[in-house]
């Protein structure tokens, strides 16, 4: 149970049970369907950007703990953040969750509580879909923007 | 029902229920893995629906092949070529036995039941079905048995039709047979869910697509290990199974087709071993079953497979059917009593696969924690994601059961269940 313990944590679970920041998010600026065609887990993120700075996100899709959770501490974790700051918050959520020897990054915030995944390779894909999402949106508006 | 009570109140062999001389602890004995601990837990592998262990008789086949009898078939004139050929055509034989099948040559070795569902396709299904015509599955299938019937169909013209399910997982017959028409070129149909359990009457719908003229696929992945399969008494065109799921080894399966529709069907892949005679102007094909089976094929595998089929044989499936439907019964009813949890698949006439959804867990998350427990379950779509949107759930938790399988691993898994609770309350 005490191994458990460390994947399920009790933010995770509160965040499962309660997810932050779900729902639509009306006339959304970005937006990206993610989906894992394994697991069946789907999920669609809606954020609005102003001067490269997330000022809203928010999500809905049906996914495990792990996914959900995960979804809704990202949109509380990039509130306010410019788009490199969450990309770089991305880079360090991926080396948590991977890594095994990586120290842990105090700079993640709650988001270390995702810490235990990097036990559990198989869900490794549960945690990351939210960002990959959230990536695959941004994105995509870049290439708007590039083409313009 | 609290921990105490499972571990208490059950014999470890569950087989008591019958008089059949099957003693599931010396079944057991002849699968080396399940000796095998999960951390500090035994193993209690429930799994079986997406891949089968393998016995000492199918290991030591194997290994023997490699170690003394390996050669290529068919070519050569010195001995040992000459053995591995008699015994590569040797499984054909038993594998023809196995699905009474009326001649080794209706006997396609295939690398699984995909490959067998894609042959088919691709050879039967691209000379037989046109523009505007149709092919019948239904909502049950595996992914293996819609995706083929996709690529051909757009590829055609044609039009895949699919035969609606019950809220218990059942076929709607009626519906099956509304469907079947002039237009009609192939019904493909599991004999049983890999996903919710059902038995398909599949007799039964041989004799309705037979009465419209319509060849009939079964796709019998799940049915194999589990109940005997007579292709001639089922009258179906075409039946196919996979190794891995038969107790033997991976990459290997077969297809059984009836005689004169493989004749009559052009070769699958070009290479070797399928031709008689090759010149730059014309080559001729071999006969059946060679003019399907282009290259060298998984000769070791094809030997294990035959293997593995005279184990099941030698077990019979009056002993493994009477353990597992007990065991069937003893696990529904084990299940049903935990708290929040609701099956899928609820069919009367079901086999050996308990799929499940628990009321504010995920399915992952039960797989996750069970797993810490020693069980290995098996959670998501199953391929068969039409199932899933069938039943309005993203995916399920899935006991599958084989003939080794005890009363007290189904203990194991409603304790690692309650484990779950603790978890998330």
């Amino acid at each position: 149970m005490s191994d458990l313990r460390e994947l399920y944590q009790e933010v995770i679970l509160d965040h499962n049970r309660s997810p932050r920041n779900f729902g639509v998010l009306e006339d959304a600026m970005l937006h990206a369907d993610g989906h894992n065609p394994l697991c069946g887990d789907k999920l669609t993120i809606a954020l609005n950007v102003v001067d490269e700075v997330v000022t809203d996100v928010r999500f809905e899709g049906s996914g495990c703990a792990i996914s959900k959770a995960s979804a809704s501490l990202m949109t509380e974790g990039i509130k306010g953040k410019t788009l490199d700051e969450v990309k770089a918050l991305f880079e360090r959520f991926h080396q948590l969750v991977t890594d095994r020897a990586a120290p842990t990054d105090a700079t993640l915030g709650k988001l270390a509580v995702f810490a235990g995944v990097r036990d559990y390779p198989a869900r490794v894909k549960c945690a990351i879909l939210a960002w990959h999402t959230l990536i695959a949106a941004v994105d995509n508006s870049q290439d708007q923007i590039s083409t313009e | 029902m609290s921990d105490a009570d499972v571990t208490t109140t059950h014999t470890p062999t569950g087989s008591t229920a019958t008089d059949a001389p099957f003693d599931v602890e010396r079944i057991r004995e002849q699968f080396p893995i399940l000796a095998q601990r999960a951390g500090d837990k035994p193993l209690a592998y429930l799994d079986n629906a997406a891949t089968t262990q393998k016995p000492h008789a199918v290991l030591d086949t194997l290994s023997r092949y490699y170690a003394s009898e390996n050669a290529n078939i068919h070519r050569g004139v010195y001995a040992l070529s000459q053995q591995a050929t008699e015994a590569y055509e040797g499984a054909r034989g038993k594998v023809a036995r196995f699905l009474h099948a009326a001649e080794p040559a209706e006997i396609i070795f295939t690398r699984n039941a995909t490959e067998g569902i894609n042959l088919v396709a691709q050879t039967f299904g691209r000379r037989q079905v046109g523009a505007g015509d149709e092919v019948v599955i239904s909502t049950m299938e595996h992914h293996s048995n819609i995706v083929p019937w996709q690529m051909l169909c757009e590829e055609q013209g044609a039009r895949l039709r699919v035969v609606p399910i019950t809220d218990t997982g059942e076929l709607m017959l009626d519906e099956l047979a509304s469907l079947l028409g002039p237009r009609t070129k192939l019904l493909s149909i599991v004999h049983m869910s890999n996903s919710l359990g059902t038995v398909n009457p599949v007799r039964q719908v041989v004799e309705l697509a037979q009465a419209q003229g319509v060849p009939v696929l079964i796709d019998g992945s799940q049915a194999a290990y589990h109940m005997p399969v007579d292709v001639q008494a089922l009258g179906c065109d075409f039946y196919v199974v996979t190794g891995h799921k038969l107790y033997g080894p991976t990459g290997i399966g077969a297809l059984y087709g009836r005689r004169a529709l493989l004749d009559a069907m052009p070769p699958y892949q070009g290479g070797g071993d399928m031709i008689r005679s090759v010149t730059f102007e014309r080559t001729t094909y071999n006969d059946v079953p060679h003019k399907f089976e282009a290259g060298t094929p998984h000769i070791a595998g094809a030997i294990g497979l035959g293997a593995a089929v005279d184990f099941i044989t030698g077990v019979g499936f009056g002993a493994i059917a009477a353990h597992e439907r007990q065991l069937l019964s003893y696990a529904t009813a084990a299940l049903s009593a935990v708290p929040g949890l609701r099956l899928i698949g609820t069919a009367p006439n079901k086999a050996s696969i308990l799929s499940f959804v628990l009321d504010g867990v995920h399915a992952h998350d039960i797989g996750t924690i069970v797993d810490t427990e020693g069980v290995a379950i098996r959670t998501g779509h199953h391929c068969t994601q039409p199932v899933m949107d069938r039943f309005q759930v993203p995916a399920t938790a899935r006991a599958s059961l084989a003939m080794y399988n005890t009363t007290a691993e189904i203990d194991q898994l409603v304790s690692a269940l309650n484990k779950v609770r603790e978890v998330f309350g």
